[in-house]
């Protein structure tokens, strides 16, 4: 499947921004079953600077700074990725999660050396007694590792509710669980917390979505936004994808921009400003299917 | 026999009255001589811990020899004022240390105990060897975690202490550093333990603290201690500063001549900031905070006065994931943001460079022996304290097994709280995340002779050392370093936080010291310079502000004297109408809020003298003269590395004055009029010092600034109030104006009779002759405003626009005006005057702040799109 995504971002100042600096990781990941055609980012103003490199977990990124008074910053992007159909997983067939979660105690092998950094609490993501005891429903004795994700991948479908209003992106996870509701991005940090409470390698994936009009309407452009869901790494299988949001395994849907422990290191455009004072943010994002 | 009688029974000689001269033949002999008996009859060994004065038989070890010889002449009494003078040093220098959580007494006297820690010079090498090796050692570790990762790969390292630690910056992986240099700067805690080993307790990496202190407990030990110092050729601490010096200098990406070093530090709360400030001074380098920083094109740059200055190297002492906000932490805004790419592009180096805090974690130490091997090919010279990392199933197993016996602590920096936690909780706690725990060892210290209450006793002490790279890929150790000991035998943990103390240590050489020097060699040229370091925009804030407060506790202090002086219980409220200008003055900067409105304060002698006392002692009163010398304290301490150790005293002695005297004890206004007295007196000195001190660059100029404009504000508010009171004629009423503004005796050399309002208002508002009247400080204001550093742009800059109109205002103003009736004087000119310059006052302090001083927010943004 061919898409040509746009994503745009516009921010507004109440007051003058004397200088900022920016990070965006917006650009799509190249992996086994997805492949980048094209990219181009532009940002207006003009960036005094500007620089892109990979970042410790593969990620595209690109650094810029602005240094003249600005009151308004707008990023736009264009990519053209093709995603192919990822193969099914053997979900019932994958090693019990117990012996996936031994490999990850000391001593850990050199091979899984790389998901072993997906383990561990990170600043967003903690794990609990309490949330390894949610887990565990779903992780019975000897269950396969991806059995035991896809049941827990419906589970926080069925027992989270999924409301805009109820977090914003700095509603701690803790919150998350007491109220029951949030948005993709709190539910893939759920993934990863129930996940990392049982020892097992959990990793955060933002990118986009497709999303289909209601039968017999038009598409609309520019409706969609960025999407979140997280990945489990399985032995033999590598990482495998599960969107909690809505309860499916990516397929040909889903398109990846970056990994990373949590939120926090792969947030598509963070800035830090010199003035500036209140702000607010604009985004549309178009997934457009071409075929 | 307890070990004091056995010591006793070992002397050699029991006459204690060797003269002063054969002291000072440099006989070596002490050894022979008496054992020093009154000072040490108290001295008791601990059972099962290392004495480091006396050896198990109860001889003094020869490298204290001297010292107990020395201590012994100078007998109790004179040791008993050495040590007053210790704590007096201290206290006139200035040392503290910040202690968190304790709003009213933040800053601490520092503790330093007059005797000096004494470690012999062969045993010195051992550590100076052991310290070198595992310096080199930890910084060959962070090289390859930040790099390769070949010891993760190679099974060297366990891969959970590098990414299971907040300490392991990812966005700092990759970046080159110059010479592979991490650790710039490197301290390790020592302990020795019963067998008589030394261990090394925990290593410092992030921010290695310390050596500041040091330096301050050598500068008084060696005063207060200058024959034993003398005596024992103790290695002097510069050159190590002169190698750090030398070593950041030559780090810089420009050219070293050109190079500018800045500290970097997190602001005067921290719990080290006098060390920052001190050091800062010390070294030569200018001492900023994050805001005071920016980045442009990749280069970081200082923000100045006069503009952006170029830095080069920094010496941080903020932890590094708070040195910028873009891409280190995600909760906070502190620190520069940009920082790291600059740092990545190479055109700045951080010393420590960020992400050295990985190797700080205890759990490192388990590992240190099989890294020191297979990286450096020797075994580990120095051993640390045994230490199991529950990351390890064998570590684990064994730290469960023997809970009681260890001491569990944090393996990362983060906030569990481990001295809570009962067993079984601890145990779950482990066994559910186990990378997070190390257990070690407790350790039992030696003990050390200290002063403590007219006699020596043994305390227990731990030794912090210091090593700077020397920039050829080595390290040099501070010959000395920080020895903290503990009042009590709990010293398992010594901490300044919880009330321990320090000594200087010595480590006495063989042969004749050399002096160092940190001022350039005499031979190398100095260009001559007439300016300093330009000054940080957030300096010149905080000197304004500090003139600002120092005339506000002026003229505070002035008008309540005047009030209290005038205020006689007996003649009920006949003076007060006489008052009102003062009071309505107070009330309308602040001191008095709402005293106007409360009319039965006037029938209320008690209550009414209870008000003013509460103004100037009140230290939760808003407004109050307390509060005003807190602040001013506060501002001087922020300004710390820029004035003279004389200016900080007068100001702390201010506040000591006022804080010392309660609050709410039944007090006589004549009392209070003593206090206000000495406050006046203090303040005289200050604006003195600063007078007849301080160059007349841009610190000095802020600061006279910040003062005459709050004269002036003070000044217009009086004589506003004057002229608004119905007994504005009376002579009386006159006398008391003339007495706050310090201008009775010119008054009375010119008139020769009673006050008139005309001629007091062309004394006090037009005279420029006169330092106390208006048009005097809108005069020197505007001079200022001719010597500040041009603004940007050709527009004219508000606050000249705003002066000029003051200005021009007052210079046309007739006191002759005032001579008729006193009905119209609320309508003339002069009073419309008084009330324009009034209402210019603050509308010109803000358009200084605003072309100046510009703190601009700094906010964050793109956490917010997802849906």
């Amino acid at each position: 499947m061919n898409y040509h995504i746009t994503h745009r971002t516009l921010y507004e100042y109440a007051a003058p921004v004397s200088v900022s600096h920016h990070v965006a990781r917006l650009e799509p990941l190249v992996t086994a079953t997805q492949s980048r055609d094209s990219f181009s980012l532009q940002i207006f103003p003009e960036p005094a600077l500007r620089k892109a490199r990979t970042d410790y977990f593969g990620n595209q990124l690109c650094f810029f700074a602005i240094q003249e008074i600005h009151s308004k910053l707008e990023i736009i992007t264009h990519s053209r990725v093709t995603v192919q159909p990822r193969k099914p997983a053997q979900n019932e067939s994958t090693t019990p999660w117990e012996s996936v979660a031994e490999m990850f105690r000391d001593p850990v092998s050199p091979e899984v050396v790389e998901p072993y950094q997906f383990v561990f609490d990170s600043p967003q993501i903690r794990a609990s007694l309490e949330l390894a005891d949610y887990a565990r429903e779903s992780f019975g004795a000897e269950t396969p590792l991806l059995a035991g994700a896809r049941d827990l991948t419906r589970r926080i479908f069925e027992d989270f509710k999924f409301d805009p209003r109820a977090t914003t992106v700095a509603t701690p996870l803790e919150e998350v669980w007491v109220k029951r509701r949030g948005v993709c991005q709190d539910f893939a940090h759920l993934g990863i917390a129930f996940l990392r409470s049982l020892g097992l390698p959990a990793r955060y994936v933002s990118g986009y979505l497709r999303t289909r009009p209601p039968e017999g309407k038009p598409r609309l452009v520019g409706v969609d936004a960025s999407h979140a869901w997280f990945s489990i790494f399985s032995p033999g299988n590598g990482w495998i994808d599960f969107d909690p949001t809505n309860n499916v395994q990516p397929a040909e849907e889903h398109i990846t921009v970056a990994y990373g422990r949590d939120f926090g290191d792969v947030s598509p455009v963070a800035g830090i400003l010199t003035g500036g004072g209140a702000h607010e943010v604009k985004v549309s994002v178009d997934v457009e299917p071409l075929e | 026999m307890s070990e004091a009688e056995n010591k006793n029974s070992n002397r050699d000689h029991p006459q204690m009255s060797q003269s002063q001269s054969q002291l000072a033949t440099g006989d070596t002999g002490f050894a022979k001589k008496a054992m020093p008996e009154i000072l040490l009859s108290g001295y008791q060994r601990r059972a099962g811990a290392f004495d480091e004065l006396l050896a198990k038989d109860g001889k003094i070890f020869p490298h204290y020899a001297k010292l107990l010889g020395e201590l012994e002449e100078f007998g109790t009494r004179e040791l008993a004022r050495r040590a007053d003078a210790c704590q007096r040093f201290v206290h006139e220098h200035g040392i503290t240390y910040n202690v968190y959580g304790d709003p009213r007494g933040m800053e601490r006297p520092w503790q330093l105990d007059p005797i000096p820690f004494i470690i012999a010079p062969d045993e010195w090498q051992t550590i100076e060897t052991g310290l070198i090796q595992r310096a080199t050692l930890l910084n060959k570790i962070l090289a390859d975690c930040y790099g390769a990762q070949d010891l993760i790969r190679s099974r060297w390292l366990s891969p959970a202490l590098v990414f299971g630690q907040p300490d392991f910056l990812r966005p700092c992986h990759g970046i080159k550093i110059p010479g592979d240099t991490f650790l710039h700067f490197y301290a390790a805690d020592l302990s020795r333990s019963p067998d008589g080993r030394w261990w090394v307790v925990s290593d410092r990496t992030q921010i290695p603290t310390g050596a500041g202190y040091a330096l301050a407990n050598r500068l008084v030990t060696s005063r207060i201690l200058p024959e034993p110092f003398r005596e024992n050729q103790v290695h002097r601490l510069a050159g190590f500063f002169l190698a750090a010096q030398n070593a950041l200098s030559q780090l810089a990406p420009r050219q070293a001549d050109k190079a500018r070093v800045v500290m970097l530090t997190p602001g005067p709360h921290n719990e080290t900031y006098f060390e920052q400030a001190y050091l800062a001074r010390y070294l030569g380098y200018m001492l900023v905070e994050g805001q005071d920083l920016t980045v442009r094109d990749n280069h970081v740059w200082l923000k100045t006065l006069s503009g952006l200055e170029r830095v080069d190297v920094i010496l941080r002492r903020v932890d590094d994931d708070f040195c910028d906000p873009l891409e280190l932490i995600n909760n906070s805004i502190l620190g520069v943001p940009g920082l790291v790419e600059a740092v990545r592009a190479g055109t700045v180096v951080i010393a420590n460079a960020l992400g050295s805090g990985l190797v700080q974690s205890p759990a490192f130490m388990s590992f240190l022996p099989g890294l020191c091997r297979h990286l450096l090919n020797e075994p580990l010279k120095l051993p640390s304290v045994a230490t199991w990392w529950c990351g390890q199933k064998i570590a684990r197993e064994h730290v469960l097994k023997n809970l009681d016996r260890l001491v569990v602590k944090p393996a990362f920096r983060t906030h569990l709280k481990i001295a809570e936690a009962e067993r079984g909780e601890l145990k779950r706690r482990i066994e559910f995340d186990p990378d997070l725990f190390v257990a070690q060892e407790r350790v039992e210290l030696s003990t050390a002779p200290s002063w403590d209450k007219n006699s020596l006793a043994a305390q227990p002490v731990s030794l912090r050392v210091f090593l700077v790279a020397d920039g050829d890929g080595g390290y040099r150790v501070m010959p000395g370093g920080l020895a903290r000991t503990s009042p009590e035998s709990a010293g398992k943990f010594i901490s300044m936080q919880r009330g321990g103390s320090s000594k200087d240590t010595w480590i006495p050489s063989t042969t004749p010291v050399e002096e160092i020097t940190l001022l350039h060699a005499s031979n190398q040229s100095v260009e001559l310079r007439r300016t300093g370091n330009n000054l940080p925009s957030r300096l010149a804030d905080n000197f304004f502000w500090l003139g600002r407060y120092s005339e506000r506790a002026d003229a505070t202090s002035r008008l309540l004297r005047s009030a209290l002086l005038r205020f006689n219980p007996e003649r009920g409220g006949g003076a007060r109408p006489l008052l009102s200008p003062l009071l309505q003055t107070l009330e309308a900067q602040g001191q008095l809020p709402g005293i106007s409105a409360r009319p039965e304060l006037w029938a209320n002698a008690e209550a009414f003298e209870a008000e003013l006392l509460a103004a100037i002692f009140d230290p939760e009163r808003a407004g109050s003269l307390r509060q005003t010398a807190e602040q001013l304290q506060r501002l001087a301490m922020l300004v710390r590395d820029r004035t003279s150790n004389d200016m900080w005293r007068v100001l702390s002695q201010i506040d000591d004055r006022l804080a010392t005297t309660a609050p709410k004890q039944v007090m006589l206004a004549g009392d209070a009029v003593g206090v206000l007295n000495q406050t006046l007196m203090g303040l005289a000195a200050f604006h003195g010092l600063a007078r007849e001190n301080m160059t007349r660059a841009q610190a000095w100029r802020f600061l006279d600034m910040g003062l005459r404009l709050e004269r002036a504000m003070y000044l217009c508010t009086l004589l506003d109030a004057t002229l608004r009171s119905s007994d504005a004629e009376n002579p009386s009423l006159l006398e008391a104006v003339l007495e706050v503004v310090d201008s009775s005796i010119t008054f009375r050399s010119r008139y020769n009779l009673l006050p008139t309002v005309p001629a007091v208002f062309d004394l006090v508002l037009l005279d420029d002759k006169n330092p106390r009247s208006i048009l005097f400080q809108i005069k020197q204001l505007a001079k200022h405003f001719q010597r500040l550093p041009k603004e940007r742009g050709d527009a004219a800059s508000p606050g000249k626009t705003i002066l000029e109109n003051c200005l021009s205002r007052l210079e046309r103003a007739d006191a002759r005006e005032l001579a008729s009736a006193s009905s119209n004087w609320r309508e003339s000119e002069l009073a419309a005057t008084i009330q324009h310059t009034l209402q210019a006052l603050p509308q010109l302090s803000n358009a200084i702040a605003a072309s100046y001083f510009a703190h601009s927010a700094i906010s964050r943004t793109g956490r917010g799109e997802m849906q």
